[in-house]
C-alpha cells in the first residue's frame, strides 16, 4: 500500500504520480489521506490501480476514471465519476450534485444519498445508489442503469433517451417523456446483477422499472413548450 | 385614396410595406402552413454594422509606412501563454473554428484539417467529438468541451493540443443544439451514443457545472486530467463580451474565444439566429477593456468570431485589440459549400447558391454538410484542403498589406489608432472616431 498525504504533498503531485502508473504496475494500491474535501482528486485515472481516499472530497473526484477502483471512505462533492469511461468509484458517504455526469461506463456505488441530476446526461455509466437520489435526476440520460434503493426526487428521467431507471422506493413526479415501463424478466436479471454489484440489501422484484416513452425522439412543434 | 382609371386619371402606385416585406409575408404563409419554426444553419443574415464599417487610415507625414512586399510583417501568434506548459505557436492568426463531425461529413472535417496545417494553424473539433480524420490531418487541433459532453473522453484529451469550453457561440447565445435524424448515420450515432435516426440534443448548458465558481474548478479538472500542459480557450457567445471576459478570465482561461452573432451554427432556429445576440463589431472593443481592466490583455488571448471574410476583417479585429481570428462560414466556403456550380440542384432544393443553409437536412450538393455517401463522395478532401490553404494564404497576405502600410511589422502591432468608422453606429460599437472627427458616441470626456 502506497500512502500519500495530500495536505503535504499537493494535488499536482499525487495526479501526476497516479497518472505515471502503467497498466502492469505492481504499486497498485494507494490509500489518499487528508483530503480535506480538495476538488479533482484522482482525475483521469487510466490504470487497474485502488485508490482509497480517507476522506470527503471536493468537485469532481473520480472525473473521467478510466480502468481505476476508487473508494471514498467519507462524502464527495459535485461531479464525482464525471464523464468516467470504465472502472469502479465507490463513495461510502453521500453525493453532492451531478454524480456520474455524463459517464460514458464503470460502475459508480453510493452508499449514501445523491443529490440532485444524478446520472444526468449518462451514457452508458452504471449507478447504484443505496439511499434516495434528488430532483431532476437521469436528465437526458442516453444510456446505462441508475439504481435507486431508496426514494426519488422530481422530474426523474426527463427528457430521457435509451437509459434505464430502477427506483424501490417513491417517485415524487416523472420528467418529460419518462414513463413507467413493466418489469420484464431480462430487467429483473440485470438488476440482480446491478443489486450484486453494488452490494445492496433489496430485491429486484421491489423495484420499478421507468424508461423512455420515446415521443421527444424527433423533432415536432408539439414538443416545443 | 383611389383613382378612378375608368376615367383615365393616374393610379395610385402600388408600395411594398417596408415592414411587412415579401420575404416577411412568406415568412408567415410558411408557418401558417407548417405550424413548425424555421430551423436552419449559419449566422445572422440581417444587415449589421460589421467590419465594412471601418477603415484602415494608412500611413502619412506622421506614420511611415513598410515597403508592401519586401519588408518583414510577422504573422505567427502563441496561444495559451498563462498556464498552459505547451501553447499553441500558431504561424499566421487565423483559426479553423469549431465544427462538429457529424454536422460535416468526415472528408470535410479532413479536409480543414490538411488546409489549416498547410497553413500553419489550428482547427477545432465540435459537438460529436474527435474523429481520426481530423487528428491525423490537423498539426494543431483544439478539441471542444461541450455541454452534451458527445464522443467526449480522455484519450482524445490528451491527445489534442488545446481544449475549448464552449459556454456559448454567436448564433445562438443561451441556446443549446439540434442534429436531425437525418443526418445521424450509423457512425455518428455511434459517437454519440445514441440510436441512429433521433434527433440528438444538445444541452445548452453543461451538465456539471452551473456558474464561474464551478467552472474554475472544472478547469482545474481538466488541467489536473491534462497535466497542466494544454491551453483552455472558453469560448463565449456575444452576449455580455465585457462581463463574460471577465469571469471567463476569473474562471483560469488561457484564451477567450467570443463568438458574434453573424457566427454560423450548424442547425437553430432562424427566429434565435436572427435576434438574440450581438455583432462581432460591438463586442471586440468590450471584450478588450475587460481584459485590459485586468491588466491581462496580451497575457489572456482574444480570438475572435462572427462574419470574418478576408485579410481586412483579419487587420481589422487585430487592430480592435485581437489576438487571431476564426472563421467557419468563410472556410466551408472556400471549401466548396454554396458554390454557383451545384445552382441545379441548389434550385431543386428551392433555394439557390449563397443562400442555401439547410444544413441539418444532410442533402448539401457539395458534399460538406451530409452524411450521406453519395453526397460526400462529391467531395475531395485533398482538394479541398489545397483550397483551403490557397484561401487563408491570401487572407493573411491581405492583412500584411495592410498592416504594412499602416507601418506595422506585426500584425499584432496594428492598433485602433489605425482605424476610422464611416457610420455613426460602427463609431459607438467600436469606439473608433467618425472619419473626420476625433469623436465617437460615448467617448469618455465628450459628454455623449
Amino acid at each position: 500500500m502506497q500512502t500519500f498525504d495530500l495536505e503535504a504533498q499537493g494535488l499536482r503531485a499525487l495526479n501526476a504520480t497516479l497518472h505515471a502508473q502503467a497498466s502492469d504496475t505492481n504499486q497498485t494500491a494507494w490509500e489518499v489521506v487528508n483530503p480535506r474535501g480538495s476538488h479533482a482528486i484522482a482525475v483521469g485515472l487510466d490504470a487497474p490501480i485502488e485508490v482509497t481516499v480517507k476522506g470527503s472530497t471536493g468537485y469532481y473526484c473520480g472525473g473521467m476514471n478510466k480502468q481505476a477502483t476508487i473508494n471514498v471512505h467519507g462524502s464527495v462533492g459535485p461531479g464525482v465519476a464525471e464523464n468516467m469511461v470504465s472502472g469502479t468509484v465507490v463513495i461510502e458517504g453521500d453525493a453532492s450534485q451531478y454524480a456520474g455526469a455524463t459517464a460514458h461506463g464503470g460502475t459508480l456505488i453510493i452508499k449514501g444519498n445523491a443529490s440532485s441530476r444524478c446520472g444526468i446526461s449518462m451514457k452508458g455509466v452504471d449507478i447504484i445508489v443505496h439511499g434516495n437520489i434528488g430532483h431532476m435526476s437521469a436528465f437526458m440520460a442516453q444510456s446505462g442503469n441508475l439504481v435507486v434503493c431508496g426514494d426519488a426526487g422530481d422530474a426523474l428521467g426527463d427528457s430521457l433517451y435509451e437509459a434505464r431507471l430502477f427506483v424501490r422506493g417513491s417517485v415524487k413526479s416523472l420528467g418529460a417523456d419518462c414513463i413507467e415501463k413493466e418489469m420484464r424478466p431480462e430487467h429483473l436479471e440485470i438488476l440482480r446483477d446491478l443489486l450484486e454489484r453494488g452490494g445492496c440489501d433489496a430485491k429486484a422484484e421491489e423495484f420499478k422499472r421507468y424508461g423512455s416513452a420515446r415521443q421527444l425522439y424527433n423533432f415536432n412543434i408539439d414538443n416545443a413548450y | 385614396m383611389k383613382d378612378d382609371n375608368s376615367h383615365g386619371a393616374p393610379r395610385t402606385v402600388p408600395i411594398q410595406s417596408a415592414t411587412f416585406t415579401n420575404p416577411v409575408n412568406a415568412e408567415i404563409r410558411r408557418a401558417a402552413a407548417t405550424g413548425i419554426y424555421d430551423i436552419r444553419g449559419g449566422g445572422a443574415k440581417r444587415k449589421l454594422p460589421h467590419f465594412d464599417d471601418l477603415l484602415f487610415l494608412g500611413a502619412s507625414i506622421s506614420r511611415y509606412p513598410l515597403e508592401g512586399y519586401r519588408e518583414k510583417c510577422e504573422t505567427s501568434v502563441t496561444l495559451g501563454t498563462r498556464f498552459a506548459s505547451k501553447p499553441i505557436e500558431l504561424d499566421i492568426p487565423v483559426t479553423i473554428a469549431g465544427m462538429s463531425f457529424g454536422a460535416l461529413s468526415g472528408p470535410a472535417k479532413e479536409a480543414l484539417g490538411r488546409g489549416a496545417t498547410l497553413a500553419g494553424t489550428s482547427t477545432t473539433t465540435g459537438d460529436g467529438g474527435m474523429t481520426e480524420e481530423e487528428r491525423g490531418h490537423s498539426n494543431k487541433l483544439v478539441y471542444q468541451y461541450l455541454p452534451s459532453r458527445y464522443g467526449m473522453n480522455p484519450d482524445d484529451l490528451r491527445r489534442c493540443d488545446a481544449i475549448e469550453v464552449v459556454v456559448g457561440q454567436g448564433a445562438k447565445p443561451g441556446g443549446g443544439g439540434m442534429l436531425l435524424g437525418q443526418k445521424i448515420s450509423d457512425r455518428v450515432a455511434e459517437m454519440r451514443n445514441l440510436p441512429k435516426g433521433i434527433d440528438q440534443r444538445s444541452a445548452c448548458r453543461h451538465p456539471d457545472w452551473t456558474g464561474p465558481d464551478d467552472l474554475e474548478i472544472k478547469i482545474l479538472e481538466l488541467r489536473e486530467i491534462t497535466g497542466w500542459e494544454k491551453p483552455v480557450y472558453i469560448k463565449i457567445g456575444g452576449a455580455r463580451p465585457y462581463f463574460d471576459t471577465t469571469l471567463a478570465v476569473k474562471a483560469g482561461a488561457d484564451v477567450v474565444v467570443l463568438d458574434g452573432m453573424q457566427g454560423g451554427t450548424a442547425a437553430t432556429q432562424d427566429v434565435f439566429i436572427e435576434n438574440v445576440g450581438q455583432p462581432i463589431l460591438a463586442c471586440i472593443r468590450e471584450a478588450v477593456r475587460a481584459l485590459e481592466d485586468m491588466g491581462m490583455h496580451r497575457e489572456v488571448q482574444l480570438v475572435v468570431s462572427g462574419g470574418i471574410r478576408g485579410g481586412a476583417d483579419v487587420a481589422k479585429c487585430m487592430a480592435l485589440g485581437a489576438d487571431a481570428v476564426a472563421i467557419g462560414s468563410a472556410a466551408l466556403i472556400a471549401l466548396g459549400d454554396n458554390d454557383p456550380r451545384w445552382e441545379a440542384e441548389y434550385n431543386a432544393l428551392g433555394t439557390t447558391a449563397g443562400a442555401y443553409d439547410d444544413w441539418h437536412e444532410g442533402n448539401d450538393p457539395a458534399g460538406i454538410t451530409t452524411q450521406d455517401p453519395e453526397l460526400m463522395a462529391r467531395f475531395d478532401p485533398i482538394e479541398g484542403g489545397r483550397r483551403l490553404n490557397n484561401y487563408l494564404k491570401v487572407m493573411t497576405l491581405e492583412a500584411q498589406t495592410i498592416a504594412r502600410a499602416c507601418g506595422k511589422n506585426h500584425l499584432h502591432n496594428l492598433e485602433p489608432e489605425d482605424l476610422c468608422a464611416v457610420t455613426l453606429e460602427a463609431a459607438a460599437m467600436a469606439k473608433i472616431p467618425l472619419a473626420g472627427t476625433d469623436w465617437y458616441p460615448g467617448k469618455p470626456g465628450t459628454g455623449y
